[in-house]
C-alpha cells in the first residue's frame, strides 16, 4: 500500500520539475467514475476545463442515471465522465479510457468492461470493503482475485487522506469525506500535468459562500495532487501538449449552452425578441437554464404548467411578433404534437426544439438516442409537414438553432430543430465566430393591406403568398388595417376565412406540402467527404457525426477508400442527395435508432441503403463503425 | 399601450364580415351583442384588441369580432393567450371559453393562467353541456343528466365555476347571464378593467341541447326571487321587494334569511376586495345550482400584481444592470483562450492518429 502523506496546505511541485520523468502522450481517454452522489460529473468538468484552457483538443461524455440519487454503493447509481483529450483535431469522447478513475466497488465493475488490456485503474480503495463488495454484486474481491490482473492498478487510500487533509479545517468528517473527489481531480491534475490554479481559482469562486467547504475541497485538491507526486506509486506521468487548432478565440461548450446561444443570436439577428415557453424535462431542461439569464437580451422565458402549455404561450408569442421556442425531448414532442398542427395550419413561426432521448414511453431520461425522427417527419394527424434540422456536434448546435430560426421565420412555420442526450451534454472547445460573420435573418412584418375588395376598400388576406417562398403574411396584433382571425379550422386560399370546400381543402394540402419542399432552394447541397474511387458512402445525421468521422478517418489510415455525407436538414433533404446516393454502389446508414433514416431515403430515392444500428443510449463508437463500415469494403 | 386616442367607433365596427353560425336562439348570440357594443364605450383600439379561443361553440366567437384573433385548439386558449399577453403586454387580449374547453380539456390551462395573474379577460359561456358534439354531459352538467353519452344518467359531480377560480387564486371572479345585456357589458367592463386575469362565467342557455337550464332563475319573473346582486360595499339583499338577504350562520354557512326577521345589520356586507377569499368561496357556494337562489356580479375583485408586468419589470432591471445584451460578449462569458496563427500552441502539424 502507498504511504497516506498528505501535505497540507502544502506548496504545490512545480509541474515541468517532477521528479520522475513526463511521458508524451499525443491523447489520453480519462473516464471518472463513482457513485451519484461521488460528484463525478463536477470532476469531470473540472478536468475538461483545465484542459480546454491548456489548449488540449477535447471531448467528453458524461454518463449518469436518471435519479438524482439512486441507491448509493449499487451499480446503478454509478455515474461517469469520459473525457477524451488531444494535442491534435479529434472527433469524439473515445472508444474506451486509457484510465479509469473508480471510487468504489460499483464504479469499477460498472466501468471495467471498458478498459482495454495495460490500461490504468485508479481505486479508492478505502471503499472497497465488504458490504461494498457485495452490494456492487462483486462475490470475490476484484483487488484480490486476479482479475485486475490485466491492467496497471494504483490502489490510493483516498478517503482516508481526503480526511487527513481536511481534518484542521472544522468540516465534519462526513462532510470532508465528501471532498474526495477533488482528491481524485488533484491526483489525475498531477498525473496529466494540468495546471492547478484555474482549478483553485474556481473552488474559491464556487465556494466562497461556505469557507470551509472551499478549504476542504482545496486541501483534498492539493493533498491528491502532492500525492501523486510524492508517493512512488507511479512509474510516471503524462504530458498531452496543446493541440494545434486554427487561430481564434476558443471557449468550452456544451451541446445545451450552444444551442441556447444560438436561439439568443437568432433573437438579434432576426431583430425579434425570443419567447421561450417550456416545461422542464431532461436532457432538455438546461436550455431553459440558459436562456432565463439573459433577460437584457429581452428573452422571455414562461416556465409553463406543461409541455402543452409551453408550446401554446410560445405559438402566442409567435401570434404576437415573437421568435417563439419551445425546448423538450420525445415524451413532451409526443404532448406538443397537437399545438405543432397548429403551427403549420396558421402558418406561424415557430422553433421545437427536441432533446431526444431513449424512448419509448419514459424511457432512458439521461441516455442519448435519435429515434424520433419519423415523429418529426410525421407525428401529426393530416397532412403536416415540417422542416427539420438537426445539429451535429456540440458548437454546431449553435449554428442549427440559427438556420432554425432562419427557415420558421422566412416561411411561417414551425420548425423541429433535433439535437440529443449526446449532444446536449457532451462539449467540446469551440472558435467562436465573428459575430459579424452570421447572417441577417429578419424578416418584415406585413404593414399594410394586400388586397382589395370589389368596391376597392382596401383589405388584408392574411394567406396571401409570397410567391416565391409561398409564405404568407406576418401581420401582428397592434398593426391598424390589418386586423385578421386565424385558427386550425380549413381556410380559404387567399382570404383565409374557413373554408370547408373540397377543392380548396387539396389546394391548401398542396400548397402547404409544396412551401415546406420548397426550402430545398434555399439549403446548401450536402457535402460529400469522398475520395476518389470509393464506392461506399457513409450517411449520417446528427451527432453520429463525429463517431463516423473517426471512423471513417481510421478507415482511410488502412489505406481504403470511403465517403462520408452529413445530413443538417432532413427535411427538406438537400436537392443533391439523390444524384449523391446515386453514386455509389453502397451507402451505409448508422443511426441510433432501428433504421429511420435509411427508412426515408429508401422511400424517397429508392436506394437499397444498409441501416447501421445501435440502441444502448450511447452514443456510436468508431471502433463500432469502422468494423461496419469495413463489411461492405472487404465485399 | 397604444399612444394614440383610439378613434371613436360604432358596434359596426367591431363586427367582421363573416356570417355568424351559432343555432338561432342561442345565447351566443347576446354574449356577442353585449362585447360588440361594449367596445365603442371603452375607447380601445380594435387593432390592439386580441379575442383568443378554444373549440366548441362559444370558440367561434373571434371569427365574430373585427379584431386580431386566434380560434385554437381545445383548451389551450389560456395557454395561447398567455404567452400572447406576457410577449405584448401593449395588448387586449380576451379568452373566450366554454365549461367544456376551460373546465374539462383545459382545465389545467385555466387554473395556471388564473393563479399567474396574466392580463386576460377571460370569458368562460356556461351552457352545461357539450354543444358541438351535439349534446353530451359536460363537466358542469347537473349530476343525473341525461344525455347521448349517458342514458342512464350521469355520474359526476359537477365543477362550480366560481368556486374553481376562487380556489385558483383568481384575482376577479364575476359571474353574469346571457339575458341582460346591461348586466353582461358592466360585468366585462369590469373585468377589462381589472389588470390581472379577470374571470367570467356567463350562464349561457343551449337552446338546442339543454334549453332552459337556467330558466329556474333567469325566467323573467324568477329573476327578482332567485338572483341575488353582489354590490361591493352594500348588505348582500334581493327579493322583488329585498326582503331577503344573506345572514352569516354560527358555522361560518352564509344563509338566506328574511330581512324581517333576523334585521338589515345581520346581512353580510359585500366586499369583493377582501383579500382572504373566505366570503368570495361562501358566496360561490350558496347557491347549489341554477335553481335556488344565485349570486350575480362580481365575486372578488383585488389588486395584486400582474404576470406580464413583472416579466417586463425583470427584463428592464437586467438591462439596466447588464446592459443590453451584446452576442460577442454573451460568446465569450465562459472562460476563453486563443490560439495564436503561428502555432505555437501546437506540438507541430495535425498528427496522423486517427480519432
Ligand atoms: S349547439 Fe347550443 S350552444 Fe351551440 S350554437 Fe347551438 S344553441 Fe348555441
Amino acid at each position: 500500500m502507498a504511504p497516506a502523506t498528505a501535505h497540507n496546505g502544502g506548496t504545490l511541485t512545480d509541474t515541468a520539475a517532477g521528479a520522475r520523468q513526463a511521458q508524451e502522450l499525443d491523447r489520453v481517454v480519462i473516464r471518472f467514475a463513482g457513485d451519484s452522489g461521488d460528484g463525478m460529473q463536477l470532476t469531470g468538468d473540472r478536468f475538461t476545463s483545465v484542459s480546454a484552457l491548456f489548449g488540449n483538443d477535447l471531448s467528453t461524455l458524461p454518463d449518469f442515471p436518471a435519479e438524482i440519487r439512486a441507491p448509493a454503493g449499487t451499480m446503478a447509481g454509478v455515474s461517469a465522465f469520459q473525457v477524451h483529450i488531444s494535442d491534435h483535431d479529434i472527433l469524439t469522447p473515445g472508444d474506451a479510457p486509457n484510465v479509469l478513475v473508480a471510487m468504489n466497488p460499483a464504479a469499477l465493475r460498472a466501468n471495467v468492461g471498458d478498459l482495454p488490456t495495460g490500461g490504468i485503474l485508479i481505486l479508492n480503495i478505502d471503499a472497497f470493503d465488504e458490504r461494498a463488495l457485495t452490494k456492487a454484486g462483486y462475490s470475490s474481491n476484484p483487488l484480490e482475485d486476479g482479475s485486475l490482473s490485466g491492467f496497471t492498478v494504483y490502489e490510493v487510500p483516498m478517503t482516508t487522506l481526503t480526511l487527513e487533509a481536511a481534518k484542521d479545517t472544522g468540516a465534519k468528517p462526513r462532510d470532508a469525506e465528501r471532498s474526495k473527489n477533488f482528491f481524485a481531480l488533484g491526483l489525475v491534475t498531477w498525473l496529466y500535468h494540468r495546471p492547478v490554479d484555474p482549478t483553485l481559482q474556481w473552488i474559491r469562486d464556487r465556494f466562497g459562500k461556505s469557507p470551509i467547504v472551499a478549504e476542504a475541497n482545496t486541501l483534498a485538491f492539493k493533498a491528491g495532487y502532492n500525492f501523486g507526486e510524492t508517493a512512488e506509486l507511479f512509474q510516471s506521468s503524462y504530458q498531452v501538449r496543446p493541440a494545434h487548432l486554427p487561430p481564434g478565440t476558443y471557449t468550452n461548450v456544451s451541446g445545451n449552452t450552444a444551442l441556447a446561444w444560438g436561439l439568443v443570436a437568432a433573437g438579434t439577428l432576426s431583430k425579434l425578441p425570443v419567447f421561450l415557453g417550456s416545461y422542464p424535462i431532461t436532457p432538455a431542461s438546461d436550455i431553459l437554464h440558459e436562456l432565463s439569464k439573459h433577460k437584457n437580451f429581452g428573452v422571455r422565458t414562461l416556465q409553463a404548467e406543461d409541455e402543452i402549455a409551453g408550446v401554446g404561450a410560445a405559438l402566442g408569442a409567435a401570434f404576437g411578433g415573437h421568435l417563439a421556442v419551445t425546448t423538450t425531448s420525445g415524451p413532451g414532442v409526443d404532448l406538443k404534437a397537437e399545438t405543432i398542427g397548429l403551427a403549420v395550419s396558421l402558418e406561424l413561426p415557430l422553433i421545437l426544439v427536441d432533446i431526444q432521448r431513449g424512448g419509448p414511453s419514459t424511457g432512458l431520461p439521461t441516455k442519448t438516442e435519435q429515434a424520433d425522427l419519423l415523429q418529426a417527419m410525421f407525428g401529426r394527424h393530416g397532412e403536416c409537414p415540417v422542416p427539420i434540422v438537426a445539429a451535429q456536434t456540440p458548437s454546431h448546435c449553435f449554428f442549427a438553432a440559427i438556420e432554425a430560426a432562419r427557415i420558421a421565420l422566412k416561411y411561417r412555420t414551425p420548425v423541429i430543430l433535433l439535437s440529443d442526450g449526446y449532444l446536449a451534454n457532451s462539449a467540446e472547445p469551440w472558435r467562436l465566430p465573428d459575430v459579424n460573420s452570421l447572417p441577417d435573418i429578419s424578416v418584415p412584418f406585413a404593414t399594410e393591406p394586400n388586397s382589395t375588395d370589389e368596391d376597392g376598400t382596401p383589405r388584408f388576406w392574411p394567406y396571401l403568398r409570397d410567391e416565391e417562398t409561398l409564405a404568407r403574411p406576418w401581420a401582428i396584433p397592434g398593426t391598424p388595417g390589418l386586423e385578421h382571425r386565424i385558427g386550425g379550422l380549413e381556410k380559404a386560399d387567399g382570404t383565409g376565412n374557413v373554408s370547408y370546400d373540397p377543392q380548396n381543402h387539396e389546394r391548401m394540402v398542396h400548397l402547404r406540402a409544396a412551401k415546406i419542399a420548397g426550402i430545398v432552394k434555399d439549403i446548401p447541397p450536402v457535402e460529400v467527404d469522398g475520395e476518389e474511387g470509393a464506392d461506399v458512402l457513409v450517411l449520417g445525421w446528427g451527432s453520429t457525426f463525429g463517431a463516423i468521422s473517426a471512423a471513417v478517418r481510421r478507415i482511410r489510415a488502412r489505406g481504403k477508400k470511403v465517403a462520408h455525407a452529413h445530413l443538417v436538414h432532413l427535411n427538406p433533404f438537400p436537392a443533391n442527395l439523390g444524384e449523391v446516393l446515386g453514386s455509389y454502389r453502397k451507402v451505409i446508414v448508422p443511426e441510433m435508432n432501428l433504421g429511420q433514416l435509411s427508412k426515408m431515403i429508401r422511400a424517397e430515392f429508392l436506394v437499397d441503403a444498409r441501416s447501421v444500428s445501435k440502441v444502448q443510449g450511447q452514443p456510436f463508437r468508431a471502433g463500432e463503425l469502422e468494423a461496419a463500415i469495413l463489411e461492405d469494403l472487404d465485399v | 399601450m397604444s399612444d394614440t386616442a383610439a378613434p371613436a367607433t360604432t358596434k359596426k365596427d367591431w363586427t367582421s364580415d363573416q356570417e355568424v353560425r351559432w343555432c338561432p336562439g342561442c345565447g351566443d348570440y347576446s354574449i356577442l351583442t353585449a362585447v360588440q357594443m361594449l367596445m365603442p364605450e371603452l375607447g380601445v383600439k380594435r387593432e390592439s384588441t386580441v379575442f383568443v379561443s378554444g373549440i366548441g361553440c362559444s370558440s367561434r366567437f373571434p371569427y365574430y369580432m373585427n379584431t386580431y384573433g386566434m380560434h385554437s385548439i381545445h383548451g389551450r386558449a389560456p395557454a395561447i393567450a398567455s404567452g400572447l399577453a406576457v410577449a405584448r403586454p401593449d395588448l387586449d387580449v380576451w379568452v373566450i371559453t366554454g365549461d367544456g374547453d376551460s373546465l374539462s380539456i383545459g382545465g389545467n390551462h385555466l387554473i395556471h393562467a388564473l393563479r399567474r395573474n396574466v392580463n386576460l379577460n377571460i370569458i368562460l359561456f356556461n351552457n352545461q353541456i357539450y354543444g358541438l358534439t351535439k349534446g353530451q354531459y359536460s363537466p358542469t352538467s347537473e349530476v343525473g343528466k341525461i344525455t347521448k353519452s349517458t342514458p342512464f344518467g350521469s355520474l359526476d359531480r359537477p365543477f362550480n365555476p366560481i368556486s374553481l377560480a376562487i380556489g385558483a387564486e383568481a384575482t376577479f371572479v364575476a359571474r353574469t347571464h346571457d339575458m341582460d345585456r346591461k348586466h353582461m357589458m358592466a360585468t366585462f367592463r369590469r373585468a377589462w378593467e381589472h389588470k390581472g386575469a379577470a374571470f367570467v362565467e356567463v350562464y349561457q342557455n343551449c337552446n338546442v341541447f339543454n334549453d332552459g337550464a337556467f330558466e329556474k332563475i333567469l325566467a323573467k319573473d324568477a329573476r327578482p326571487t332567485n338572483l341575488i346582486p353582489l354590490e361591493h360595499g352594500q348588505p348582500i339583499r334581493f327579493g322583488p321587494e329585498g326582503e331577503k338577504g344573506l345572514t352569516r350562520g354560527p358555522d361560518g354557512e352564509l344563509r338566506v334569511a328574511d330581512v324581517a326577521d333576523v334585521g338589515e345589520d345581520a346581512l353580510v356586507v359585500h366586499d369583493e376586495k377582501r383579500q382572504d377569499p373566505s366570503l368570495a368561496f361562501a358566496l360561490s357556494r350558496v347557491a347549489t345550482g341554477p335553481y335556488e337562489p344565485t349570486p350575480i356580479g362580481v365575486f372578488r375583485a383585488i389588486d395584486a400584481p400582474d404576470y406580464g408586468s413583472a416579466v417586463q419589470r425583470q427584463l428592464l432591471d437586467a438591462q439596466e444592470k447588464k446592459g443590453p445584451g451584446d452576442l460577442e460578449s454573451l460568446l465569450t462569458s465562459a472562460s476563453t483562450w486563443t490560439v495564436s496563427g503561428n502555432g505555437t500552441n501546437g506540438a507541430g502539424g495535425p498528427s496522423d492518429s486517427i480519432d
